[in-house]
Parts: C-alpha cells; structure tokens; sequence
C-alpha cells in the first residue's frame, strides 16, 4: 500500500490509461460475476434436478474425453517434437513447421470431414473392404467414428501442437551439455530421452496439454457432431432447447470449476518450466544423423500425424468444394457470409487490440501491483469456454436491454427491443472478453522489449505519455501489435461456441453455417466455408513456424 | 533581461525515496549552481541514478522537494512532467531511438519549435559535435563512441538548462573512454552547460567534475572538490573509496596514534584509549636500499612501467606494506629502509 501512503502531486500521466484498463477489467469481469450470481439464483430443486440427470453423463463423459485427449496430445506432441529435434534426416526442415498445420483445422471441421471421409459407404472404406475382398458394407466396416475413442483420435490429432510447440522449444533450449553429460555418465543415445530429456521437458508437456484441453473442453462442434454428450453441449442444449437460463449458468459453473483446475495446472507447470530452463543457455542440441532407409522411416513417422490432422481433411475439402463450385457456382449466401464473418471478426479485432494496447501500456507507464492486477483480471476469459463466456454475456446483456427497452417504454413510449443482443454487440463483447488475453499478451511482450530508458528519453525531450506512446511505442512495436491482431481476427473467424449462441438473428458466419449443416446432416455449401476457415487458419501457422525459425 | 546565475540553479531539499522497504535516497539536500559540473560517485545501488531520474522527472520524490531555478518541479504542491523541465538527459545505453536517424533522433526533442528553426538547430548541434557524416544513418550503424556523440548531441538540441548524464563513458572501451570524456567535458564547459554526472569510477569523478558527491546508501557522504575528497575525507569509507591505502591499528594516546610502526602526531576529538586505524598512502612511503626510520624485508615487487608496486613486509605487521613508487630500487635488493612522508596518513577511529 505504498502508493496510498504517497499523499501528494507526482505525475498525472497514466492516470487516464489506468482508468481506462480499470474499466476494461471491470467489463471483462462482469460475465463472469453474472454468471455467478445467476446460477445461485437458480432454484435448489432446479440444481437436484441437474445432478439427477445432465450431469452425471456430462462430467463422466467431459472427463473421459480430457483424459484421451490428453494422453493422446502428450503422446504425439512429445514424440514429434522429439523426432525433429533429436534426428537428422532429409524432409526434417519440412516437418519442423508442417507439424504445426493441423492448428488450422478447428475441432468442428475435422470432425465434419471424417464423418464424410470415413462414412460406412464412402470411398476410403469401400477401398479399405476392396483390398480385403469384403464386398459389403454389411459383412466389414470400420468401428463407427460417431463414438468417444472417434472423438478422442479426431481431438488429439489436431490439437497435438499444442503440446509440440512447447515442448520442441524445451529441448531447443536444454544445453546439448546436459545430453553430453549423461552420456559421459553411461547412459546410451535412445536411453537418454527417458532419463534426461522427457523428464526435463515435463512441465513444457503439462503447459500443451493443458492448453489442448482447455480447447477440448471449449469444443461444442466436434463433441455434437461425434455424440459425445459433453459439459459444453449440455449448455448449448439447455439454453437452446429447453430455454432455461439457471440451468445452463449452473452447468456452465461446474465447467468453469475445471477450467480452474486446468489453468491452476498450467501455472504449475510454467513455474516449473521456468525454473528448469533458467539454468543454461549454451549450445544447442546436435541432431543424430540416421542411416537414409530410417531416415525415410522417420520422415513417414512424421508425416502421419499431419496427414491425419490436416492432409487428409484439406485434400477432403479442397476436392468438395472445388464440385460444389463446379456445380452450383458461389450462392449469395456464401457470400453474405463471408462479409458477416470478416466484419465481425475485424470489428471484434479492433476492440481487442485497442483494448491490448490501453491496458499494455498502462502496465508500462504505472509499473506495480495495481496494474498487474488489472492485466490479470482483464484477461480472465482465456481460459473461458465460449459458451461460459455466451452465457455470461447473455445475461449481463439481457438485463442491460431490458432496462434500456423499459426506460424508453417508460419516457419515450417506444420500445427499443434487444438493442445489444439483437445489434452483434453481445457477440463483439464475447470475443472481446476471450480473446483479450492473446492482444493484451502480445502487445505487453512487444513493449517489453523496448528499454524503459527510450520512455525516459523522449520524455526528457518533450513529448508527452501520450506522445511517446505515439512516437516511440507505436513504431517500435508494429510487428508485434499486427501479430497479436492476426491471431485474434483468426480465432474469432474459427469460434464456434460463443457465434452459435450470441449471433443476431439469421446472420450467419462460416462457422455457424458449417455448424448448421453438419448438424443437419447435409453436405451442401459447407465444405466451402470449412475450407474458407483452413485457409485463413494457416496465417497464423506462418507466423508461428517464422518466430520459430527467427528463435534459432 | 538576464537571468541572474542564482536564477538558475538546482536545489534538492531532503529529497527521499524508497522501493518497498528499501531507502533508495534518505534526506539528501545538494544545492548546484548554473555551469557547474557536478559528479555523482558511488557503488551500484547507492542511490545516484535514483537521483538523476528524479531530477529529470521520470522519477517521483516521496518526501522533500526539488528546485529547478527556485520554483518546485517535485514536491508537495507542485510536480512538473518530464517533457516541461527543460533538462536534457544522456542515458547510460544512450537511447536512441532505432527507427529513427540520427539527424530525426536530433529532431525529436525540437517538435515543438517552429520547422525551420528546428532544422536550423539541428545542424547547428550536428556541425558543433561534428557529427554531420552520421546524419543519415541508423543508431545500429554506428560505433559506440558516435552513439555517445549522437546521445549528447540529441539532449543538447533542446539547450536545456542541465544536463544529466548517467555513466555516459561506461559503455566504452578504455583507450576511447578518456579520449570521448575529455572531448565532452571541454564541449561542455565552453557551453558554460550545467551537468550532473553519474558514475561510479573514482577515477572518472576526481578527474571531470568541478564537485564530487559521493554517496553510500542513499545518503551523501561527502561533497566538495576533488582534492578535497581525495586529500581530506571526511570518514574512512571516502577515504577508502578514492584510495587503496595501507590500514594500520592502533590507540590514541596524549595528542598520537601509537602504532607497531611508531607514533603519529595528531589533535583528535577522541578519547585517550579511542582504538584507531591509521590509513598510509601506498605513494606516501618513501623507500631506498639504505637505512631509513623503519626497516623492512621486500617480499614482491610488481612492475607497471610508471611506477612500481611493492610489497614489504616490516616486523610487528600482520600484513606487508604496499608502496608505490617511482624510485627504482636496484635488481637483488632485500632489505629496505622506508619513511612515512607527512601530510600521507589519515586516521579514524574504529567503529
């Protein structure tokens, strides 16, 4: 309480951007706390019924699916991450950054695609029973992809990166002197990832798998589509279906109850993960040259996560769309989605990097607990599913437009209706709340590496905090804004969740439209909008596989 | 109408600060007058960058006030932004701005003047310091000497009353460091320019300011000249940190030191018995192969050209004597006589 103590005029500067951020947490905040208050309005008998009938279900299965998803990221993550670095063989290089592609492909669509990939009567198991000399569908098929172990596979093939990309930085950065030194000690080559190298990266497996899980449990698309009766979906089918508020806010509580679980986990972790890197920095690890005949073993190794994760879905929907153009050309309504979903994403991007920008940098120029509180609180909803934060959101909303439609009532006589909610502002303030983590991250490391001594410098030299924001930040750190903005328009274009439920009527985005014909079971004009989603999902693939190569 | 030179000074009044628990400045009140080149000496963590930085602005004081020509810029009433305190400020990694070129770093603190008159000062400071060929480039494009030339041109621009600048010389190599100094300093003083400077080289403060301040912990120790603090420090830490001397124990008895090594007239203000060390200058004992007052073995003798560092082992001393001299001793001596010169002892008691 220093800054109490201090009674008297030192700088005004920052006091508006402190306010700023202030009001900022406050809004982020608000979901949250609504949504708390609303499920303990909920009725007890109301909350008796939830643990008699959804929930039992919900959490066994929410459970199982975690539990698989995370065995199944840690599995591939480490593996891949291990292959590229401990090995030299032709193709690696390539690996090295395609390993990253199936973070373009989002829950929903590699669940979309296998449902038609792998159909019982479609042409992969019709050449799989072709090969066996099976000649009905009757006689031999695949186990059904619509099952848990279906989803678990479909999960973990595509959020695997999350565990790779962490845990290959883990072993860039362990000296190649700790290997050295446990082989000096007798431990032979392949003995060595076991008793040095995987127990060392650890806490770099735990940060990515609880990163992949945190995206499973914000998964609806998948899950639904798959039949896997998850937390996720027994709150989007209590609101949607059944209408009932309490209940959906209940449900969404205990989710949130994990979600807190997995982000204390993650934090574990990285203190781990500091804690173990901090210690050396000297040479990087020297890959081991392999034989060509394993060196083509390893590269196929390699390559099949990728096929599975990306290839495989994106050959899937490049080839059915490119039919469906040639049969029925772009509809208006594609195209009507296309602008619904790049104004919705850019307006939602501006908010969020602006919003980055105001609570950065009152970080920067107020130094101290008060602002690392303020950053904390502001990027609580990272780590929120997106129906949480819908749900949240509708609430706060709900109660705001209902009093702005009775004040108007009341003094204008006309009735305003859902000026927020029906507006796409409910949806812009969902994204903003999500993803204000990824901005206000990137754009706080972008200042970061700006020396406090250049602040001082042009302060010292007349400009104001605001003019130095404009003058010295702002060009020193356009790289990083731009790429923290990227990966926010990227994600909202992806979203699901949040979309489906805070959408203005009969405005659909690409997501919304995938996700309403792969819930109707027809295969129309979605795989063009999938593939819409793919291609812009690979921008930020790019940006990660280039600060990657710029880090060695 | 001129401003008289009392106008335009610096006074700190019991200026405090404190990081959490830790003091970084307690009470310090300094008074600095228009063309004086002050150094700030003291170990890291002793408060003198605090200093700057609040002087500059960038800094707030938790209690006391700062004077910039008599009128409070940090202090209970008042607090004057950085950008409004005319001062100019040479940072220690020099801060230039990278995407900027010299000449527009030079710029940046003229925004404020009218464009012509912005440009004409610019190549005005650029011409001075003699930096015109850099003009054009990029602060990664140049050597550290001309970022140290580019930094000071860039505070100068502005002609601000003071100038502060924070170990401006440490990231040089040596042989430069004196030579980019004694270039600034001259600069300086024919621009008759205020300048508080920080470093924490002995050396450095003796030889560039006009008044030394060495501080300990947040606190001034001693100001004053050079010589004052080299020749008469006020307590064994100033003494200790402009000189490495010999330490030597002893008891003050009727009006003198008595030591293993003899008596040393002094009137102190100590009590008879007061224990006391005696600090003898390592150039303040004279040394021949002949008899002298004390009679020594010579242990180890360090050449380095100018001068000759010995060691000389003397009976009744745990540890041998170091003496610096410039009198060649013949190859193969062993027994020395030595002489404390006067005026090349201190004494303070033991606390």
């Amino acid at each position: 309480m220093i800054s109490a103590a201090r009674s008297w005029p030192r700088g005004r500067v920052g006091a508006r951007w402190l306010l700023g951020a202030g009001m900022i947490a406050c809004l982020v905040m608000l979901p949250i706390i609504a949504l708390l208050l609303q499920a303990i309005q909920g009725s007890a008998g109301l909350w008796s019924h939830l643990v008699s009938t959804i929930l039992p279900t919900a959490l066994v299965d929410t459970a199982i699916l975690l539990g698989g998803v995370g065995l199944i990221t840690a599995i591939l993550g480490t593996s891949t991450a291990w292959l590229v670095t401990a090995y030299a063989f032709p193709g690696r290089r390539v690996l090295e950054w395609a390993l990253l592609l199936p973070l373009a492909v989002p829950t929903y669509i590699i669940a979309y695609a296998y449902l038609d990939i792998l159909h019982p009567i479609g042409s992969v198991q019709g050449a799989i029973r072709w090969l066996l000399g099976y000649s009905s569908s009757r006689e031999f098929r695949l186990p059904d992809v619509r099952s848990m172990t279906g989803c678990i596979l479909l999960l973990g093939f595509v959020l695997y990166p999350y565990v790779y990309i962490p845990t290959r930085a883990m072993f860039l950065t362990q000296s190649a002197n700790l290997i050295d030194a446990s082989r000096t000690l007798g431990i032979s080559r392949r003995a060595v990832f076991w008793h040095v190298a995987l127990p060392l990266a650890r806490p770099a497996v735990a940060v990515g798998v609880s990163l992949a899980l945190m995206e499973t449990l914000n998964d609806i698309g998948a899950s639904e589509f798959l039949g896997v009766r998850t937390l996720t979906v027994s709150i989007y089918t209590t609101w949607i279906t059944r209408t009932d508020l309490p209940g959906a806010s209940q449900i969404a509580l205990s989710l949130l109850m994990v979600v807190v679980a997995l982000v204390a986990f993650e934090k574990w972790a990285r203190g781990k993960q500091r804690y173990s890197t901090g210690a050396q920095r000297s040479r990087a690890f020297e890959p081991r040259r392999v034989s060509p005949a394993k060196g083509l073993a390893l590269f196929f190794a390699g390559l099949l996560p990728i096929l599975i994760g990306f290839g495989a879905p994106a050959i899937y929907l490049v080839n059915e769309a490119w039919k469906r153009i040639e049969f029925a050309g772009l509809s208006p309504r594609f195209l009507s989605e296309t602008f619904n979903t790049i104004v919705l994403a850019s307006a939602a991007t501006i908010i969020t990097v602006l919003f980055g920008l105001l609570i950065a940098y009152a970080s920067r120029l107020r130094p101290g607990a008060m602002t690392v509180w303020l950053q904390r609180l502001s990027t609580l909803g990272y780590a929120a599913p997106g129906t949480v934060v819908a749900i949240g959101v509708l609430i706060v909303l709900a109660t705001v437009d209902g009093f702005i439609d009775r004040t108007a009532i009341a003094w204008l006589g006309v009735s305003t209706g859902l000026l927020f909610i029906g507006s796409g502002a409910a949806l812009l303030y969902a994204y903003t709340v999500r993803f204000l983590a990824i901005s206000a991250g990137g754009i706080d490391a972008g200042l970061a590496r700006i020396p406090v001594s250049f602040d001082h410098a042009s302060r010292v030299l007349g400009q104001s905090a605001a003019g130095t924001f404009r003058h010295v930040h702002l060009p020193l750190s356009k790289a990083a804004i731009t790429a923290a903005g990227l990966l926010v328009f990227v994600d909202c274009v992806k979203e699901l969740p949040a979309t489906l439920l805070l959408r203005p009527l009969n405005v659909e985005t690409f997501a919304t439209h995938l996700y309403g014909e792969a819930a109707r079971g027809t295969y129309e004009e979605a795989s063009i909008a999938a593939l819409a989603i793919v291609v812009i999902g690979i921008l930020p693939v790019i940006l990660l596989s280039r600060m990657g190569q710029a880090r060695q | 109408m001129t401003p008289h030179a009392q106008d335009r000074t610096l006074e700190l009044d019991n200026v405090s600060r404190s990081f959490g628990a830790t003091a970084a400045l307690n009470d310090v009140s300094l008074t600095i007058a228009s063309g004086e080149i002050i150094c700030l000496v003291g170990q890291s963590g002793c408060g003198k960058s605090t200093l700057l930085r609040m002087i500059a602005g960038v800094d707030f004081v938790d209690a006391g006030r700062i004077l910039l020509n008599g009128q409070e810029v940090s202090g209970p009433s008042r607090f004057v932004e950085p950008e409004d305190r005319k001062i100019g400020f040479v940072f220690q990694d020099y801060a230039l701005f990278p995407h900027l070129t010299v000449e527009q770093n030079i710029l940046f603190g003229l925004k404020r003047r009218a464009k012509q008159e912005a440009a004409a000062r610019t190549a005005d400071v650029i011409a001075h310091i003699g930096i015109a060929h850099l003009k054009g480039r990029y602060p990664h494009m140049l050597s550290g000497g001309e970022q140290q030339r580019v930094a000071l041109a860039r505070a100068l621009a502005p002609q601000p009353d003071i100038l502060l600048m924070d170990e401006p010389f440490s990231n040089l190599d040596r042989g430069l460091r004196e030579k980019v100094r004694d270039e600034t300093l001259s600069l300086l003083k024919g621009l008759g320019t205020t300048v508080i400077m920080v470093t924490h080289d002995p050396e450095e403060a003796l030889s560039a300011g006009d008044r030394v301040v060495l501080m300990k912990a947040g606190r001034i120790v001693q100001a004053g000249s050079g010589y004052d603090l080299h020749d008469r420090p006020v307590s064994s830490y100033a003494a200790e940190f402009f000189c490495a001397f010999n330490r030597i124990s002893g008891v003050y008895r009727n009006g003198h030191i008595e030591t293993a090594i003899g008596r040393f007239a002094k009137m102190l203000d100590a009590g008879e018995e007061t224990s006391m060390t005696l600090y003898i200058r390592p150039q303040g004992i004279s040394v021949s192969p002949g008899p002298g007052d004390l009679s020594g073995h010579l242990k180890s003798r360090i050449f380095l050209g100018e001068v000759e560092q010995l060691a000389i082992t003397v009976d009744g001393l745990e540890q041998p004597l170091h003496v610096r001299t410039m009198h060649r001793l013949p190859q193969g001596t062993e027994t020395v006589g030595l002489s404390i010169l006067p005026d090349s002892w201190l004494a303070f008691p033991v606390v």
